[in-house]
């Protein structure tokens, strides 16, 4: 276990939160209904804060270890897709509301038991993040199963939007369980959360909101590499755009 | 948006932390109560203003008519001893 190992694992949660906080931000302006529109916005703003407070202690961490000083706005701003360690599951494309609020479902449900056992973490500045990001996750699962419960278990046309968001994201969702090397790394030392424990209780959850919006889990293939800096290609386009302004202005502030 | 939603406005009351009542803030759109509460949550509570949230569909609220205010609230107008302010009170008599 190292410092560098450290690095990795907030900087991978805090790619997690910055990419899913930007996909949900496109929405905003283009949601259904204004007031759901903020509603997803609030969960964007949410995510984008928990992604600042990681990647504060990440480029903190990166400055001790020497070498030219790394800011909040370096991490997010000037990394390619590859060092990018985001989850897969938080890039895909927005597609309908259904499959948003599917997918934000997904990640809420995972983040949910993740932050909950982060908070006993022995690295006293993730435990304090997960703390603070616990409550807002706690809301961002309950807006998002009613929302996945009411449209599986809505109309002909909801149901079957449902059905196909499922079908694309599904295979996503096994990749949030697989431990990447720096998170093995850190697990015996009681820094990272352990990954099998959360399993099972997501999965319990997450069949629950199922089986009540009438839906069933697809038995396709799991897909991963994300946690690796291997990205579906949306990743890519997603960075162009949220990274536009500061490689074609360096430095610019406003 | 132009296949704007059916859903039924309802009227949102918010009690502050240091408020004792509900007070009234505006108005949205909802399916049902649930979802009434937790849009209430996002567009009205999201600067801190409350820590309590009322929700009533809006059909249910009955209003008095301006067209009768005139016979509704031109009576009081000249009704000053309706005003507890007629009264010699006693020295001995505090905190009134």
């Amino acid at each position: 276990m190292t410092v560098q190992h450290t690095i990795d694992y907030t900087l991978h949660l805090a790619d997690n939160a910055l990419v899913l906080g930007h996909r949900n931000s496109e929405w905003t302006g283009h949601g259904p209904i204004l007031e759901q529109d903020i509603a997803l916005s609030n969960i964007a703003l949410d995510l984008i804060g928990q992604a600042r407070y990681l990647y504060q202690y990440a480029a903190r961490l990166m400055t001790m270890q020497g070498g030219p000083e790394v800011t909040e706005d370096v991490l997010a701003y000037l990394r390619d897709s590859w060092d990018y360690r985001n989850c897969l599951l938080v890039e895909q494309a927005n597609g309908d509301w259904g499959k948003t609020v599917l997918r934000q479902f997904f990640f809420s449900a995972y983040q949910y038991f993740f932050y909950r056992e982060l908070q006993h973490s022995r690295d006293a500045e993730l435990s304090a993040i997960a703390e603070k990001a616990l409550k807002e996750v706690t809301y961002h699962l309950r807006w998002s199963s009613e929302w996945v419960i009411r449209l599986g278990d809505g109309t002909e046309e909801s149901h079957a939007r449902m059905e196909k968001a499922l079908d694309q994201l599904w295979m996503y969702t096994g990749e949030l369980f697989q431990p990447a090397g720096f998170e093995q790394a850190l697990a015996p030392g009681g820094i990272a959360v352990d990954l099998g424990e959360i399993k099972p209780l997501w999965e319990l959850r997450v069949g629950e909101v199922l089986k009540e919006a009438t839906l069933t889990t697809p038995g396709s293939m799991m897909q991963q590499g994300g946690k690796q800096g291997k990205h579906t290609e949306h990743l890519g386009y997603l960075l162009a755009e949220m990274q536009f302004l500061q490689r074609a202005y360096p430095g610019n502030e406003w | 948006m132009e296949k704007q939603h059916n859903w039924p406005l309802w009227e949102i009351f918010i009690r502050s932390r240091q408020g004792l009542d509900h007070k009234h803030v505006g108005s949205l759109h909802a399916a049902d109560s649930a979802m009434a509460i937790e849009n209430a949550r996002d567009v009205y509570t999201r600067r801190m203003e409350g820590i309590s949230i009322w929700v009533v569909e809006s059909k249910y609220v009955h209003a008095s008519n301006p067209d009768e205010a005139s016979s509704f609230y031109d009576p009081a107008n000249d009704k000053v001893y309706r005003h507890p302010t007629f009264y010699d009170l006693p020295d001995e008599l505090k905190h009134m």
